[in-house]
């Protein structure tokens, strides 16, 4: 009767809650898209499409063709490739030349994660690692006063952060905060709109696809440690808010710091994971020699996450 | 079946299923035409057998292979013994299976008889530990340096699911308080504690035991964390329990003892929660040794080619691959899973989610863990990684992104790492 059948015989458990990686992926993506439609699309245009499907297609064939070279099955399915596609291009100008996004998703994809053995295995957040790369190379395509110079916008189109570093506290006297919370600002293509944003990123944290510690921890660093210049010198620094709006902090906080591989999973390692970078960025953007700090904040971090993650709670019933 | 919550802020928590309404009325299976019954036992080829096919059996009468062990099976009809054959188990244990053909006129052994008139551990060493819910009288044998001193009766149910633990609970009231009773004379161990559901604690009156309560959410019942509600310290799980001075026994295996005592006459039903394609439960009651197969025909149930039979919960239990496996005296649920609801294990490698961490109710960081295993560096997994605090709950494959075996690879370590062991250990 029965011993015909042949039946599925595996291992317990023998349920699944149902997550998976492309869903992951996939709502990692729907988070970003309104940060993307009302920032770069709505402000500077067709060019802003251009670079993200540039960008998002050219992750994904980089993917495949190194797991051709490789020769290791097509893993672009799981999503990841577009993922960092995507979130690549929400730090571009929508200026970018072509060679430009296709050099960057060169460095995110193949650099950043596959020679490392693919997803899961990059000890370096690959779009933060492109960014910087790409930062050293050609820094003058990461000038966003420079690379939206030819735009006519109906507010002042100047970088907060560049007038911030380089023309100090009365540069960024009349930016209304409101104005960088609905994206009245240039800057990365899904960079400007900070009500998106904070939106996008409540959404991935609660339905749990990015770990909510490690994004309030960096926001927390931010906040804190921009206060404390602040206080202690107003005439110089700029306030915890304009700092929490400004530049890639939103989308550090939501999209960059809590990508899965590496950062830390235990409780306590993610937060000081979270404010030590929210430190290192105020610290680079306040004293160092960069506009923005954030990008390589997340490669600092990330090269603590080893270390960080070793402090963790002693397992059940376990003495020492 | 149980999904991802659309908030998944915290990880999620899994309830074990408590009944509040009234509990269904088991379905009884026919007694089979054949049993077939397991004894834990592999004999070398060529020894002679203590059993024959041919021979004729008694129900209630012991069926042991050989004199070198003491594993043995008891006989849940009479007849005649037609088939002995090696019969291979899940995570390398190795059975002999013993077919015994029905014969009609029902005749009974009176070993257990004789135990009655003079009860005894010893008796029950030899006689009962294959009772439905499988007690096991021999940890009660422990050196004198380190006696048992709490008898654990284990009333929760031990998987998702499943209720046949419940449902012996809230029935055989009366039959438990007899069995608590006998256990007492025989061991001489007089502090007995029963583990119930919180949900459903009430109304026990004078059992002669103290009631304690657990949480439902799995996986607090598994017998590592209630032990540790008992003695009220954290336990690793490699320790044995016995060596604690706990004696654990299943609510069924005490409600078994207590009704045969009562009825002078050896309980050979076990009483299982069926689980259906649906998710939908029924309860059970089947003869020890009936083939799974007949419930699937006593249900009115058909296979399709590559579902899947679990034996036990969905997330502790084990699959099999055909029909004719024999309900065991521990087989607390069945479980029926179509194809289209099969959700198969990937390759990925770890995306370092940290899922598992947080579920994880042992705190192991199973993020680290499955690298040193899916690398086979166990013994590096077993020092710094913490494998032997894993109280096999299975929740993190269940949690996994990737869809990792994790529990699989953690129970393939160990079994690994007890055969180096073994192996060391017969080489001296």
């Amino acid at each position: 009767m029965n011993n015909s059948k042949k039946l599925i015989v595996s291992h317990a458990p023998f349920i699944h809650i149902g997550s998976s990686i492309p869903q992951m992926s996939l709502h990692i993506i729907y988070a970003a898209i309104p940060a993307i439609v009302f920032g770069g699309i709505l402000r500077f245009g067709a060019s802003a499409i251009a670079v993200v499907s540039f960008s998002i297609a050219t992750a994904m064939l980089w993917e495949i063709a190194f797991n051709l070279v490789s020769k290791k099955p097509i893993s672009v399915s799981d999503g990841n490739a577009a993922v960092i596609g995507l979130v690549f291009a929400m730090l571009m100008p929508s200026t970018a030349p072509w060679w430009f996004v296709l050099t960057g998703t060169f460095i995110a994809v193949v650099v950043g994660k596959m020679i490392f053995g693919g997803i899961g295995s990059n000890p370096f957040n690959p779009v933060a690692l492109a960014v910087a790369i790409l930062a050293v190379s050609w820094g003058d395509y990461l000038d966003f006063d420079g690379m939206y110079r030819h735009f006519q916008l109906d507010f002042a189109a100047t970088y907060p952060l560049a007038n911030l570093k380089y023309f100090g506290m009365d540069a960024i006297k009349d930016i209304h905060l409101s104005d960088l919370l609905i994206g009245r600002q240039i800057g990365g293509i899904g960079a400007i709109n900070g009500l998106c944003l904070i939106l996008g990123g409540i959404y991935l944290m609660i339905r749990g696809f990015i770990r909510w510690e490690i994004s309030i921890s960096f926001l927390a660093g931010i906040f804190l440690s921009a206060l404390l210049f602040n206080v202690i010198d107003p005439s110089r620094y700029a306030g915890p808010f304009f700092h929490l709006l400004s530049g890639y902090t939103l989308i550090a906080a939501f999209f960059l710091v809590p990508e899965d591989s590496s950062s830390p999973v235990n409780v306590i390692p993610m937060l000081i994971y979270g404010v030590v970078g929210g430190i290192m960025t105020i610290l680079i953007r306040n004293i160092g020699a960069y506009v923005d700090g954030a990008i390589l904040s997340i490669l600092i971090i990330n090269l603590l996450n080893p270390l960080l993650d070793k402090i963790r709670p002693k397992a059940l019933g376990k003495v020492e | 079946m149980i999904k991802r919550s659309f908030f998944a802020v915290t990880a999620p928590r899994l309830q074990v299923d408590t009944v509040h309404t009234e509990l269904p009325v088991p379905s009884q299976v026919a007694a089979p035409e054949t049993i077939t019954l397991l004894i834990k036992d592999q004999p070398v080829n060529g020894q002679a057998l203590l059993v024959q096919p041919g021979d004729s059996v008694q129900a209630g009468q012991k069926i042991q292979l050989s004199t070198q062990s003491e594993a043995y099976a008891v006989a849940t009809t009479s007849g005649t013994v037609t088939n002995i054959e090696r019969f291979p188990g899940e995570s390398g244990k190795h059975f002999t299976a013993v077919a015994i053909t029905t014969s009609k006129d029902s005749l009974w052994d009176d070993s257990f008889a004789a135990y009655c008139r003079n009860p005894s551990l010893q008796g029950a060493i030899d006689h009962l530990q294959c009772l439905p819910g499988s007690p096991d009288f021999t940890i009660f044998q422990t050196d004198a340096d380190n006696p048992i001193q709490t008898i654990v009766i284990n009333a929760m149910d031990q998987d998702l699911l499943v209720i046949s633990a419940q449902y012996v609970l809230n029935t055989f009231l009366s039959e438990l308080k007899s069995g608590i009773q006998h256990l007492k004379t025989i061991t001489g161990v007089e502090n007995v504690v029963v583990a119930a559901p919180k949900e459903i604690i009430q109304g026990y009156g004078e059992i002669g035991a103290t009631v304690i309560s657990i949480d439902t959410g799995y996986p607090q019942g598994l017998p590592h964390l209630v032990a540790q509600r008992v003695i009220g310290k954290e336990i690793q799980a490699q320790i044995d329990l016995q060596n604690l001075g706990l004696a654990f026994l299943n609510v069924e295996a005490v409600v078994s003892l207590g009704r045969s005592v009562d009825t002078q006459e050896m309980v050979q039903t076990k009483l299982l929660t069926f689980i259906d394609k649906q998710g939908n439960r029924s309860l059970i009651s089947a003869v020890v040794g009936t083939p799974i197969g007949d419930i699937f025909k006593h249900l009115g149930l058909s296979l399709n080619d590559q579902d899947r039979i679990i034996i036990g919960g969905p997330l502790n239990g084990f699959s099999t691959y055909s029909g004719t496996i024999p309900v065991r005296p521990d087989t607390d649920a069945i479980m029926v899973q179509d194809k289209d609801d099969i959700t198969l294990v990937s390759d990925t490698a770890c995306i370092n989610c940290g899922d598992c961490v947080r579920i994880c109710p042992a705190r192991i960081p199973v993020n680290l863990l499955i690298r040193y295993l899916d690398a086979g560096e166990y013994e590096e997994a077993a020092d710094n990684y913490d494998l032997y605090a894993c109280i096999d709950c299975g929740l993190c494959s269940f949690v996994c992104v990737a869809k990792i075996p994790i529990y699989q690879s953690i129970k393939l370590a160990k079994y690994e790492l007890e055969r180096t062991t073994d192996g060391e250990a017969e080489d001296e």
